[in-house]
């Protein structure tokens, strides 16, 4: 225990006979409340704090527009739909859905990228040389490679079962890849359908709601 | 000597590397830690891979929680008379009724998520105390309905008067279903509101994408200089 040893200023030292040695104080005090107080004051930070420092994430949606002539404005061959259904399920085509929908594929978020990435290489493989669109480029003092993808349009097609976890995740693997063009639409009713037949939900036209 | 006298062992540890260690943990978070604002609920954010700071003030937040309850706040500590007039106007435009006290206890509101109809018992209550009633969320359903609309109208109202840049804000729960969230962005976009931020949690950009390699490139080219 701590004590301050007062007053040895003459009993210290003084030797003589039948004076009994000083007792060697030890100096150590005594930490038990200290680590008490320490131990407290970390529960109650770690309880308070928020470790991850929020960030943001920017989302441009276009303006909406009634007219059809000003939509579906992407090149079929470098487009790629990706939906998004239940459970974490993603679904794509490339180009347009075929009649038969036997380019309708299924996929995971795991594997969605690897998709991206071909179909990207896949444009840019089969991009022809354009001047014009070069032209503007240099003139903006820009990369004249950037014309390169300048076809790749990647579709967001989320299903009303998708999460906001599975929308955002999409939109930063859009980041993630350099995708510079992207949209993010409704599904088309031969699309749910498809989604659901997939699913094992498709409940027979009928009975289904009337697509609007 | 007849025996050997065996030493008196102290029980007493030495704590001091203890001591040491809880307090190198306790200076660490406190350093850390940055206390959490008053929330209407728990949302749980989804991750990625954008770094850009969460702006705190001049901004409109829309919370979305995992029951699809949405959630109106403006944040805008700087300046509370933005959040009187808002919740003035609306008690004009709307006939809501309010009482002085009411809209005075408005401004202290974290968060509004309820319907126009059950405002007046919301603000009735105290601001701290309001964390502990389950609101049943800002209808949103339809054009006709979505009220969501009308509030950021005149946030944006009240906004403009400052001349400042205004944030848009939407913070939804990982679990938050994908309708709820276009209904959102369409009372966003029926005010002409078209560049959206979304709040996230910083996630590890993945190694040999496209990002990957163009943060790396800037990296390299941010330390060249030095």
């Amino acid at each position: 225990m701590a004590s301050i040893d007062e007053g040895g200023g003459d009993g210290g030292h003084k030797k003589g006979p039948g004076v009994k040695k000083a007792k060697k104080l030890s100096t150590r005090v005594d930490m038990t409340p200290m680590v008490d107080l320490g131990f407290l004051l970390i529960t109650f930070f770690i309880f308070t704090t928020t470790m991850s420092t929020p960030s943001t994430m920017d989302l441009f949606m276009p303006k909406d527009t009634d007219k059809d002539e000003d939509q579906n404005k992407a090149k079929e061959s470098g487009a790629l739909t990706i939906m998004l259904g239940k459970n974490n399920a993603v679904y794509y085509y490339e180009g347009q859905l075929l009649p038969d929908a036997s380019n309708f594929q299924t996929t995971t978020f795991a594997k969605i990228r690897d998709e991206i990435i071909s179909k990207r290489k896949a444009v840019i493989a089969s991009h022809q040389h354009d001047p014009g669109c070069e032209k503007i480029w240099a003139k903006n003092g820009g990369d004249k490679n950037s014309c390169l993808d300048r076809d790749f349009v990647v579709v967001i097609k989320p299903d009303p079962d998708a999460t906001y976890k599975n929308t955002v995740d999409i939109l930063d693997e859009m980041t993630i890849n350099g995708v510079k063009r992207f949209a993010m639409v409704d599904l088309f009713p031969q699309e749910l359908d498809l989604i659901h037949k997939t699913e094992g939900t498709y409940v027979a036209p009928p009975a289904a709601a009337p697509a609007k | 000597m007849p025996s050997v006298k065996m030493p008196k062992k102290s029980t007493a540890t030495d704590m001091t590397p203890f001591v040491d260690v809880a307090f190198l943990i306790l200076s660490f978070f406190m350093l850390a830690t940055k206390f959490k604002p008053p929330e209407p609920v728990e949302i749980t954010t989804p991750n990625s891979v954008s770094t850009k700071a969460l702006p705190e003030n001049d901004a409109i937040l829309v919370v979305l929680d995992s029951a699809g309850r949405v959630f109106f706040s403006m944040q805008a500590e700087k300046d509370p008379s933005l959040k009187y007039t808002v919740i003035k106007n609306m008690n004009d435009t709307r006939q809501l009724g309010l009482t002085e006290a009411e809209m005075k206890n408005f401004v202290k509101t974290p968060a509004i998520g309820v319907p126009f109809s059950q405002l007046k018992q919301l603000l009735a209550i105290p601001a701290d105390d309001q964390r502990n009633i389950k609101q049943p969320g800002i209808p949103i359903k339809d054009s006709a309905s979505n009220e969501l609309t009308y509030w950021i109208r005149d946030a944006v109202n009240a906004f403009a008067s400052t001349g400042k840049k205004i944030n848009y804000l939407i913070k939804g729960d990982n679990n938050a279903k994908y309708p709820q969230f276009k209904e959102i962005l369409n009372s966003f976009k029926r005010n002409d509101i078209y560049k959206f931020q979304l709040v996230t949690a910083v996630e590890d950009v993945p190694a040999g994408t496209e990002l990957y390699k163009e943060r790396a490139a800037e990296a390299k080219a941010g330390t060249k200089p030095q």
